[in-house]
């Protein structure tokens, strides 16, 4: 009998001849099933606790009116419509600063940049070592370099020493958290870069096209759908940082929306910090407190979910059937 | 393809001599030295890691993407050297195309595909342009296919028609020589015997050089033959000629699985 | 990576077949030199019984060309042979044609015997056993050229046909004198003289083996003098 007629012989024994599986078999399963549930369940549930205060606190508080009236009487009464305003412009200045460098930085580092070289290397370590700085000290960066050298010397050239950009500004909170979130965008844009399939770029070259043509028509417009998710996280994270725009931009309270780039701006993560600490009437702030807290969170809660939409669409669109 | 008339000697597209493809210190190929008849199908065979699509893709430089791989000899097409000092390769590439193994249609739709080479060689009239790609994908056989949703997402159709898509936007830019690297491996019998028709077809106006490791597809497809083995050349000659009584008896073993 | 040394196919069974087909190659041609001796001998020795056996036998000569054409056709269809196969399956083809043909022939021969052993000699036999000889000693050198693929001995054999025609010619005058001097002798004179023609047939398909040997070996088409350039 050949060999393999053997091994069938032995497995058609009346015990094995049944598709059963072994008690151990099943033990293990259903214990990993059980254990890693229970992780998930964990996770959610802790979730679900800040979820459920925040709302419950302060869902009845927001109001239309909420969100587009100033505070008034000591942040004891009104709204927190300037910091809304604030963050939006200040977040709209961040991408506009933060994201092309960013997006270009990633596109030399995978298309450009010698594979092995010293510059390339030293270049992505830089990177890696920027995401882990504290927010704080970003915050000390921002003072010292943007707000005391660079905007005391603009002063100095073209407001003859007149304190216009030498102190807490938009425009350097912005900077500032551009540099912030710069990692994130450069190692979401490189990761979308790599996504890209070799055989697209060859595809390109192949047709006569420059390095440059490929990268512009076929590398970015594949990569874009990562690139997005980038800005979005970029700006999700921007929305809620606190440290950088302590000293840098951010102000305790405004009585007027900020006029232009050199004026100081109200945001809601700050806004909460104040209201936490410097409330002279805590009972009638908390209520605030929580409707501040609950529309960060909303509004993160959004930003991620657009993320996460745009880059399903986008990576449809670029993948069908293949 | 005609089939190849006894004593015709067709003339000749690209000459190569003692070409020879280096990765860092090691040899990969060669010295490999042939003339590529003008408007005929030469095919390249050999089992696998002999080193033809390395050779296919120095022949429109597309090896120089590789980090560390360098080229001595010379490639000539129609007396214009294709190495050397300033040479640009995108000019290179413009007239010598190629189709890869798998097909690798942009995300874009049909007809911004086949347009693609044109726009970015400076096309810019529109009408110019559509006739262009309907022309191309007429010489694709594909244009009865597709001529109703050119602005359909080219990612939708089915693998022989995507392949077909990647030989119109290859054509569609008017290279001289079209090299295709295992055109047909990823596709099935009836999509294959749609593109060796295909390539029959167009061997007409193009140069065709094909790399396949199906020995039966370069005995039917192709007017000559080039057997590789180990990073060398061993005998390149009329393919009938080749099948019936090769003169290496390397060749002879290969060809009839007399190996191992 | 290996090498490309070992003279046998990577498929075994490819390889089984192709020696299959050349060992039925080889008993066909036995079984054909056998009735063309037989025949002889039948003339020479004037032995009846002999030659209605070999017409008998020349059967299983038939059933070997049937299962020859067969295997060829199984291994065209199913392995796609090139070069040296290649040429090796179709003259196989053409090979098995001509040997059935000199196997028939024989018959004819045999045939003729059983008539001429009907009445006395008409003369002792001298020059038709030398032909005989000569034609048999050319299908030997023809299938052993072929087993050893020696194409310039597959030429040798195509040079000696010159004898086979002279030895015909000197017969056929010979024969012709008998048949002038008295008619009575015509009967058997054209008995022998066909028994000659096909001697002298049996050596052109004789011929024709030998070219294909030379064309299986070398892949020159020798035939009609090699194909014209145009």
């Amino acid at each position: 009998m050949s060999a393999t007629a053997q091994a069938a012989s032995r497995r058609n024994t009346s015990a094995q001849r049944v598709f059963v599986r072994t008690v151990g078999n099943r033990l293990g399963d259903a214990s990993m099933a059980i254990s890693s549930g229970l992780a998930a369940v964990v996770v959610l549930a802790i979730l679900g606790v800040i979820l459920v205060d925040i709302v419950h606190n302060g869902v009845h508080h927001l109001s239309i009116a909420f969100l587009t009236e100033a505070p008034r009487e000591g942040m004891t009464a009104g709204g927190i419509f300037p910091a809304i305003v604030g963050m939006v412009e200040m977040v709209f200045l961040m991408t506009l600063a933060g994201v092309p460098v960013g997006v270009a930085t990633a596109i030399y580092l995978h298309e450009y940049a010698p594979a092995h070289s010293r510059l390339t290397r030293l270049i992505r370590i830089a990177v890696a070592n920027l995401a882990g700085v504290p927010s704080i000290v970003f915050g000390l960066f921002g003072l010292g370099f943007f707000v005391q050298f660079l905007g005391a010397g603009i002063d100095k050239v073209f407001f003859g020493g007149q304190k216009v950009y030498g102190q807490p500004a938009l425009l350097w909170a912005a900077l500032t958290m551009a540099v912030l979130t710069l990692p994130v965008v450069i190692v979401a844009t490189e990761e979308a870069l790599r996504a890209v399939p070799r055989e697209l770029r060859e595809a390109s070259l192949a047709l006569g096209a420059t390095k440059l043509q490929t990268v512009l028509h076929v590398v970015v417009p594949q990569a874009s759908a990562g690139i997005l998710t980038g800005m979005i996280l970029a700006v999700s994270r921007g929305a809620g940082e606190v440290a950088p725009i302590l000293f840098t931009g951010a102000a305790y309270f405004l009585p007027r929306l900020p006029k232009g780039l050199s004026s100081q701006f109200m945001s809601p993560s700050y806004h909460v910090y104040v209201l936490a600490t410097q409330s002279p009437d805590v009972d009638a702030t908390k209520p605030i407190l929580y409707s501040t807290v609950l529309v960060l969170l909303a509004l993160t809660f959004v930003l991620n979910i657009a993320a996460i939409v745009v880059r399903a669409r986008v990576r449809r669109q670029s993948s069908l059937a293949h | 393809m005609s089939v190849l008339a006894p004593n015709v000697t067709p003339a000749t597209k690209l000459i190569v001599r003692e070409l020879c493809i280096y990765y860092g210190e090691k040899k990969g190929v060669g010295p490999v030295t042939m003339d590529i008849a003008e408007k005929h199908v030469t095919a390249f065979i050999g089992p696998s890691g002999c080193g033809k699509s390395t050779y296919l893709r120095a022949l429109n430089r597309m090896n120089e993407l590789i980090p560390g791989c360098r080229m001595t000899g010379e490639v000539k097409l129609d007396g214009d050297a294709i190495y050397g000092a300033g040479v640009d390769p995108v000019t290179v590439r413009r007239r010598i195309g190629m189709v890869f193994q798998r097909s690798n249609p942009f995300p874009k739709s049909i007809a911004e595909n086949v347009a693609y080479g044109l726009r970015i060689g400076g096309l810019k009239e529109e009408r110019e342009i559509s006739m262009r790609v309907e022309r191309a994908l007429q010489q694709a056989a594909l244009w009865e296919e597709v001529k109703d949703r050119l602005n359909d997402n080219a990612l939708g159709l089915s693998g022989g028609q995507q392949q077909r898509l990647c030989i119109a936007r290859a054509l569609a830019v008017e290279p001289e020589v079209l090299l295709m690297d295992e055109p047909a491996s990823a596709l099935d019998p009836i999509a294959t015997a749609h593109i060796e028709e295909l390539i029959n077809e167009i061997s007409a106006d193009y140069t065709v050089v094909i790399v396949t490791h199906n020995m039966q597809q370069a005995a039917r497809v192709a007017d000559y033959t080039a057997f590789f083995y180990m990073g060398e050349l061993v005998e390149f000659d009329r393919t009938d000629v080749l099948f019936t009584k090769p003169s290496n008896q390397r060749t002879e073993d290969y060809i009839t699985g007399r190996f191992g | 990576m290996r090498t490309l040394t070992s003279r046998e196919h990577t498929n075994r069974e490819y390889e089984q077949e192709l020696r299959r087909l050349r060992e039925q190659l080889l008993l066909m041609g036995a079984k054909v030199e056998e009735i063309i001796r037989g025949s002889i001998r039948a003339l020479v020795e004037r032995e009846t019984a002999l030659a209605e056996q070999m017409i008998a036998f020349d059967k299983k000569i038939n059933q070997l060309e049937l299962e020859i054409d067969e295997l060829c056709m199984q291994i065209l269809a199913r392995r796609q042979p090139v070069a040296s196969d290649l040429r090796f399956i179709t003259m196989a083809l053409k090979l098995v044609t001509d040997l059935e043909r000199i196997g028939d022939l024989g018959v004819n021969i045999c045939e003729r015997v059983v008539e001429l052993n009907a009445e006395p000699p008409l003369k002792p036999y001298v020059d038709m056993p030398n032909m005989a000889r000569e034609v048999q000693e050319m299908l030997h050198e023809a299938l052993d050229a072929f087993v050893a693929a020696d194409a310039d001995r597959a030429q040798h054999v195509i040079v000696r046909d010159r004898n086979i025609d002279a030895y015909y010619s000197q017969i056929f005058r010979e024969l012709l004198t008998y048949m002038m001097e008295d008619p009575r002798n015509i009967f058997r004179a054209t008995r022998l003289q066909s028994i000659a023609k096909y001697l002298e047939r049996i050596g052109d398909h004789v011929t024709n083996l030998g070219e294909m040997v030379v064309f299986m070996v070398k892949g020159k088409d020798i035939r009609h003098g090699g194909r014209q350039v145009i």
